[in-house]
């Protein structure tokens, strides 16, 4: 589904990650952890293809990435939802239509009355949020928005940036809760965190794998 | 059936895609200054059109006017004049190629001085020329035959066959014409720039919906189109109110028919009125390729 081989990432100086292999199999789930500053967040963009690896290859959907045409991306970004570190919303919009900006984008007609929408709203628990601005939510309700967005378009992967960064415990496990249950529906989940209570909670939910990046390697199913 | 398909796709494109409308949020400023712009740029361009117009009828009316006439000026001492007059008719008479030679009466004569001298010219007591006019046929004289035979008959006769002046005037014209193209053809680039630089205002000032639209899967055209429809449309209606304006100004600049000054005939004639109408169009179309491009160009630098 998505598969790194001996990928190297540099910004310009140094590379930050160097001789990445990994496959994320469908229906799998990660969580991507290493301190901050080690390329979590490079690591996931070069998984949704908003970078392009120094070397080394990264394959989406079985398809090289630097073959990719710029429609290809804005189709292969339908198929894996993101939740931005810093979510991402356009500020002048009601949440819900922020929610529904990537079927709006992808040409379908969304009304916020739709049944899909209220149900999604509701599954993250701002149903009754919808009118509200983005910048009028509190930080649990943002990463619960954001999502809510990244899933949908129903998509195969779920790719999560941090997205208990600036919550409280409890809110933390509900939204743990609703990616382990997006995880039950067989999508592939990721979730870069450095949050090690949150993992270890995890372990009793679903079969989980941990990602550690490190010294700009990756280490796969390290001990925690 | 391709051709009802592209008539959809431009009505789409008008109607436009309200959601997309929505993500991209208003500015207002930048709006308001495109349509002022647009609305300038076509009230000046309506006037370069009234200039060029005006200049090419002109100078097809001058050379086809001047082309069939020509004018015989004698100058002789007071006792010759009738003798060289009857001489000079007596050449044209037998000169192929003259339709008809007249000799003009004192009171035409008077007529034609009048704007240099003043109504009570003392035509008898001046030495003032006898005028022929001469009306020549299609097939054309041969001027420089006439001018050897005329030395000989009637020495005082000059043949002024109006090329001397006809010609700069002809050319002056078409530089006119010219000029009044290339205006518009200026005046079209400038909007082009003013909407680049629009364009490129309200891309940078979406940076962020865009680099969103984009992360949510968005296709290039999908983003490029909300902003090309905008500053498109925005262009038209401009273009079409400084349209309106500049065709009214003309309408009602001052008429002066018949003393067929230059000025007085500054305008349209007769189908000539469409010729405004494809201002706007034309502008819309400057519109669409400039902001196009713009945004085609912002879109690259992002992924
Ligand atoms: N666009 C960029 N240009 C240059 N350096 C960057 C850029 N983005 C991130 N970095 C650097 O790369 C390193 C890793 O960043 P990041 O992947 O965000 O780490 P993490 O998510 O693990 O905290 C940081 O030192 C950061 O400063
Ligand atoms: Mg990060």
């Amino acid at each position: 589904m998505i598969e790194l081989e001996q990928v190297a990432y540099s910004y310009g100086e140094g590379e930050l990650l160097s001789d990445i292999s990994v496959s994320l199999t469908p229906g799998s789930f990660h969580f991507l952890t290493g301190p901050s500053g080690a390329g979590k967040t490079t690591f996931l963009k070069l998984c949704y293809g908003e970078l392009v690896p120094t070397s080394g290859q990264a394959r989406l959907f079985d398809r090289d990435v630097r073959s990719l045409t710029r429609d290809d991306i804005a189709d292969i970004r339908r198929r894996i939802g993101v939740v931005h570190q810093d979510c991402q919303f356009l500020d002048h919009l009601p949440i819900a239509d922020n929610i529904a900006l990537p079927l709006t984008v992808a040409g379908k007609s969304v009304h916020s009355q739709d049944g899909n929408l209220s149900e999604l709203m509701s599954w993250v628990g701002l149903r009754s949020r919808a009118a509200a601005l983005p910048p009028e939510l509190s930080g649990g309700e943002r990463q619960r928005a954001a999502l809510a967005r990244a899933v949908i378009m129903s998509p195969d992967v779920i790719l999560a940036d941090e997205p208990t960064g600036n919550l409280d415990w409890e809110m933390s496990q509900r939204l743990l809760t609703l990616l382990v249950e997006l995880n039950r529906m067989g999508k592939t989940v990721v979730i870069a965190t450095h949050d090690i209570g949150l993992i270890r909670a995890a372990k009793s939910q679903v079969q989980a794998r941990v990602l550690r990046i490190a010294n700009r390697h990756l280490t796969v199913g390290a001990d925690l | 059936m391709a051709k009802r398909f592209e008539i959809s796709h431009v009505m789409d494109f008008i109607i436009g895609d309200a959601q997309a409308e929505r993500a991209v949020p208003p500015t207002g400023f930048t709006a308001r200054l495109t349509l002022f712009s647009a609305a300038v740029m076509a009230f000046l361009a309506v006037f370069a059109l009234a200039l060029s117009v005006s200049a090419g009828r002109l100078s097809e009316r001058w050379s086809a006017e001047l082309a069939q006439s020509a004018t015989l000026r004698i100058s002789a001492p007071q006792g010759q004049m009738q003798a060289q007059t009857d001489a000079a008719m007596s050449v044209l008479e037998t000169t192929p190629g003259i339709e008809s030679a007249r000799v003009l009466d004192a009171a035409e004569q008077r007529k034609l001085l009048e704007p240099w001298f003043g109504p009570d010219v003392p035509l008898d007591s001046l030495p003032v020329p006898q005028l022929i006019e001469i009306v020549e046929a299609d097939v054309g004289v041969d001027t420089e035959a006439l001018r050897v035979r005329l030395a000989g008959e009637a020495p005082g006769a000059v043949l002024d066959d109006h090329t001397r002046w006809r010609k700069p005037l002809a050319a002056a014209a078409s530089r006119l014409w010219f000029l009044g193209w290339l205006s518009i053809v200026l005046i079209f680039a400038v909007m082009g720039a003013m909407i680049t630089l629009a364009a490129n205002a309200a891309l940078s000032a979406n940076a962020k919906v865009i680099s969103v639209m984009r992360l949510v899967g968005a296709r290039d055209s999908y983003i490029v189109d909300a902003f090309v429809r905008r500053f498109t449309l925005r262009t038209l209606s401009g273009a079409a109110i400084g349209m309106v304006l500049g065709v009214v100004a003309v309408v009602m600049l001052p008429a002066a028919r018949g003393e067929a000054g230059f000025l007085s005939d500054l305008g349209f004639a007769g189908a000539g009125w469409l010729w405004p109408l494809i201002i706007p169009a034309l502008a819309a179309v400057v519109a669409f390729a400039a902001t196009r491009a713009a945004a085609r160009r912002t879109l690259k630098e992002l992924r």
